[in-house]
């Protein structure tokens, strides 16, 4: 049986002799005996280290890593440079609490807020909260911080990710608050559409960008004609696009959410990830979850403390803004020394590789008979093809040669690309698909 | 301590990415970022260095004694960061195959099928990242449930005064209108203000057991069955299962669903505010509201199902924390059944002794014995002499030691509430007691030295006031 615990008999009989009691089993003399498990729970027994990792070893070993991967749809493949898991997995920061005890919580406070400053900055947004737990979850919220007595109802863009649309759903459903969707055209969020259903009982759209299917939506059209009819404006945005693309602010977004595992962490089949929150100066005080603030201390130098804590659950009870108290403090901290270690070069260069390669894939793929792009318009690293024939039986023969293929949607393919990808595997996989679809291998 | 900001130089940096191999594709004018992105610039050295000052100036489980209460800050295994760092689990994309993902989808059924075994559930979730997600899921449930009756007048949620400010926040996330009842003299749970509260728009109660006074509800079976009878269902909340895991399950003393903080009681690090897991599981009647997907196994192939028709949705996207799971999983199968057991009943020694020592000084609110956590109350102190719960928390900075939870919970004055786990050795708990009963001797006997600790940190008091006043929210 493996054991944590360091006191030895004698250190424990001490202990009960100490406080008046024979044996252990007296301390839980409070609770009625028929409830009490004689023979504890019904798992197997404990094991020693070595037979643990053995059996986790042989659980990993079970899942197929794929060494090259045209699959995103919300989780992307980046490349993580070596010094974010060096700092990340220090044990003091691993194992340390919310940052409650400023004084001796400085390491963790600065490091949120610089996190706050390089979300800003890629943003353009004037403020960030301390993080939320993921992408879906950052949208959920933004979606109740729009919210009020008149206005209700939350647009939302079917182009976005099907997780968001879901957990929007989900949150809007418990807070008794409406959900509809705003219909895709050609790829995009139909803003013909979206304008017929801003009513007063509107709180906010959100617009996914780049969206789902990858394709650029009019990221600004869609804000004005939001605000034109008094309404909140959320954008969704991927953390390593921004880089390239016009920022949330300059859209005339009111909250820029997003997933933020681009940004250092790995897939880890879906988590921990990183939801991420920047507001305009308006909005700042219905953020939800922790913030951190610049202040001096007794000695009149500089120190950092959480902030802003009359939003918080802890304080405000039933009129709190969220429950949240977690924030994924870890997560955010990677993403900060991600960005550093990018810098802003490093960050484009990211995104401009990212994007570049799935064009030469998409052109490379488009000369494939059948495999044409299901929509024009600009797109970032993901895109939709045709599938001319059984994509599952397409994307099985791709595993067994080591490639996760992209993603089946409604009869086509949506493929991904990232810095990972080089052109010698993307032309491998243009000719691995000519092969067996020209042949007639796969129909 | 600068900034990375102050310390970024132009033209500095890391080189990580090779040349494109392919033609660079443009965007539209549009679509291009015409903001500067004014990212700091360094080199990998000055970003190894600043950290290393950052985790200087940071308290963890390996600096020291933890005794947060509430929050049960025991020693995080390496075991577990070892299991969460193999490529086998960080490498897999959330959507692959399920015939590629077996061994992710194995964790999921495992650690769902033990922790369904301690806590006495049917079904589990791991999609809720963190505790008050899991109480937010929880709720869900209950209103899900209520809703498929067409018992739509079930609008109310009873929520104890001693319960942590999360629950009656998280009602109201779930639509709720929060009934608040006070506890009764011992602390517990008043049973005729209960009877009092439920009735035909009872939604269902929330408690956590022991309460947040670390003392076990004696008349739980009672208070299950009194939100039972009046059609109401009571939801576990997990903060404090760390005392009895093992020993008694929630879901025989009636509870109907229950969240577990993965974070605390079973010894994931919690990454100064997260990653956390707040899995969330249920009795059988209340499993097909569960999010989506649910983990399936038929002949030992496991298959994530998607056509869940009375399922609440999604509260997160893909399969929650899942490396978070995974080392709660790897914990589990270390301890086993007399592991776990034997952790709860060493928490709840620890604390029993922990108590008794700091009765010397210390005006304790718990009588008798108390089960994971006790709580002082510094009342009669902050009256006669002026010496406060922050007083003395801030005092014990400067000795090495992480203060316990200062005013909380909120029926307390003064509070601190202490909880030392069962990692802790004896000789541990006895230096600690040292330190706390010095630090109380001194502070009756010169009240102005405690008003200025701490005095060894690496930045004193800060002016929360300020911070509040005039946000400073980044550089």
């Amino acid at each position: 049986m493996g054991s944590y615990i360091p006191s030895n008999e004698t250190q424990r009989q001490e202990m009960l002799d100490a406080i008046g009691l024979a044996v252990v089993e007296e301390l839980y003399s409070q609770a009625p005996p028929n409830l009490i498990l004689s023979d504890g729970p019904n798992i197997p027994e404990g094991k020693s280290e070595l037979e643990v990792s053995r059996m986790i070893s042989g659980m990993a070993e079970e899942n197929v890593i794929f060494p090259t991967i045209y699959r995103g749809a919300g989780a992307y493949r980046h490349y993580i440079p070596s010094i974010v898991n060096a700092i990340v997995s220090k044990e003091t920061f691993v194992t340390a609490y919310t940052p409650y005890q400023a004084e001796i919580s400085q390491g963790i406070l600065q490091s949120i807020f610089e996190y706050q400053t390089m979300i800003c900055q890629l943003t353009g947004m004037e403020t960030s909260n301390a993080s939320v737990y993921d992408g879906a979850t950052a949208a959920a919220e933004a979606v109740a911080m729009c919210r009020d007595r008149k206005r209700t109802k939350a647009l939302v863009s079917a182009a976005a990710h099907p997780d968001v649309i879901e957990t929007i759903k989900t949150y809007c459903w418990a807070g008794n608050a409406k959900v509809e969707l705003i219909p895709v055209k050609d790829g995009v969020t139909d803003i013909e559409a979206l304008e017929l259903m801003l009513d007063t009982e509107a709180a906010c759209v959100y617009i996914q960008q780049p969206n789902y299917y990858g394709m650029l939506e009019d990221g600004e059209r869609a804000g004005e004609i939001a605000h034109g009819q008094g309404v909140k404006y959320i954008m969704g945005i991927n953390p390593i696009a921004a880089a390239i693309l016009k920022t949330p602010a300059k859209c005339g977004a009111d909250i820029a959410v997003g997933e933020g595992q681009p940004l250092g962490m790995p897939l880890s089949f879906g988590g921990p990830y990183l939801g991420f929150m920047a507001a305009n100066k308006a909005m700042t005080r219905k953020l939800p979850g922790r913030i951190v603030g610049e202040t001096r201390d007794s000695n009149g130098e500089r120190a950092f403390v959480l902030t802003l804590q009359a939003r918080e659950q802890h304080i405000r009870r039933e009129k709190a803004s969220s429950n949240i108290c977690s924030n994924q403090a870890l997560c955010a901290m990677t993403a900060a020394v991600y960005m550093a270690a990018m810098g802003p070069d490093g960050m484009k260069e990211a995104a401009a590789q990212s994007m570049s390669k799935a064009h030469y894939l998409a052109s490379g793929l488009n000369e494939i008979k059948g495999f044409g792009l299901r929509y024009i318009g600009e797109y970032f690293n993901e895109f939709v093809t045709e599938c001319p024939c059984d994509s599952g039986k397409l994307l099985k023969h791709l595993e067994s040669k080591g490639i996760l293929g992209g993603l089946p949607i409604a009869g086509g393919i949506l493929w991904c690309t990232t810095e990972m990808n080089t052109k010698a595997e993307m032309d491998e996989l243009i000719s691995l698909v000519k092969e067996v679809c020209a042949n007639g291998i796969i129909v | 301590m600068e900034l990375l900001f102050e310390k970024s130089i132009k033209g500095r940096g890391c080189s990580i990415l090779p040349e494109c191999d392919v033609e660079t594709a443009a965007l539209s004018e549009g679509q291009m970022r015409q903001q500067e992105l004014p990212l700091p610039q360094l080199s990998e050295n000055d970003l190894s260095r600043h950290y290393s000052a950052l985790e200087r100036r940071t308290h963890g489980v390996n600096n020291g004694f933890y005794p947060l209460g509430s929050c049960t800050m025991k020693y995080n295994p390496k075991i577990n960061e070892w299991a969460a760092a193999l490529s086998g689990f960080t490498q897999v994309h959330p959507l692959q195959p399920d015939d590629t993902v077996q061994g992710s989808l194995k964790v999921l059924h495992l650690a769902s099928k033990y922790l369904c075994e301690i806590t006495g559930m049917a079904a589990m979730t791991f999609q809720p990242a963190a505790g008050a997600h899991g109480e937010l899921t929880g709720v869900m449930l209950i209103k899900k449930y209520h809703e498929d009756r067409k018992d739509y007048g079930r609008k109310k949620i009873i929520v104890p005064g001693s319960a942590h400010g999360t629950n009656p926040a998280t009602a109201v996330m779930a639509g709720m209108t929060v009934v608040s009842i006070p506890s009764a003299p011992d602390g517990c749970v008043d049973i005729e203000k209960l009877k009092g509260a439920v009735g035909e728009d009872t939604a269902g109660l929330m408690l956590t057991n022991p309460n947040t006074l670390g003392i076990f509800e004696k008349d739980i079976l009672e208070i299950t069955k009194i939100v039972h009878d009046a059609g109401g269902l009571v939801y576990y909340d997990g903060a404090n299962l760390n005392a009895i895991m093992g020993i008694i399950r929630p879901g025989d003393m009636g509870f109907d669903c229950v969240h577990l903080n993965l974070h605390k009681t079973f010894s994931t690090p919690h990454g100064g505010g997260g990653p956390g897991s707040g899995a969330v599981g249920c009795k059988e009647f209340l499993a097909p509201y569960l999010p989506k997907p649910n983990i399936s196994v038929c002949d030992d192939v496991y298959y994530q199902q998607y056509d869940c028709p009375q399922s609440i949705g999604k509260v997160k996207s893909f399969n929650g924390n899942f490396l978070v799971t995974l080392k709660a999983l790897t914990y589990i199968i270390t301890l086993g059944s007399e592991g776990i057991t034997d952790a709860a009943k060493n928490a709840v020694l620890n604390a029993n002794y922990l108590m008794k020592r700091l009765a010397e000084c210390y005006s304790i609110t718990n009588k008798g014995i108390c089960m994971h956590e006790f709580v002082i109350t510094l009342e009669k102190e902050a009256k006669e002499k002026g010496v406060t719960a922050m007083d003395i928390a801030k005092a014990l900075l400067d000795k090495g030691i992480h203060p316990p939870t200062m005013y909380f919970p909120l029926i307390v004055h003064e509070a601190l509430m202490v909880e030392p786990t069962e990692t802790e050795g004896k000789e541990v708990l006895d230096e600690a007691a040292e330190v706390f009963l010095s630090i109380y001797r001194q502070a009756i006997e010169d009240p102005e030295w405690v008003h200025h600790t701490p005095k060894s940190t690496p930045v004193g008091r800060p002016d929360e006031v300020r911070a509040a006043r005039n946000p400073v929210l980044h550089y």
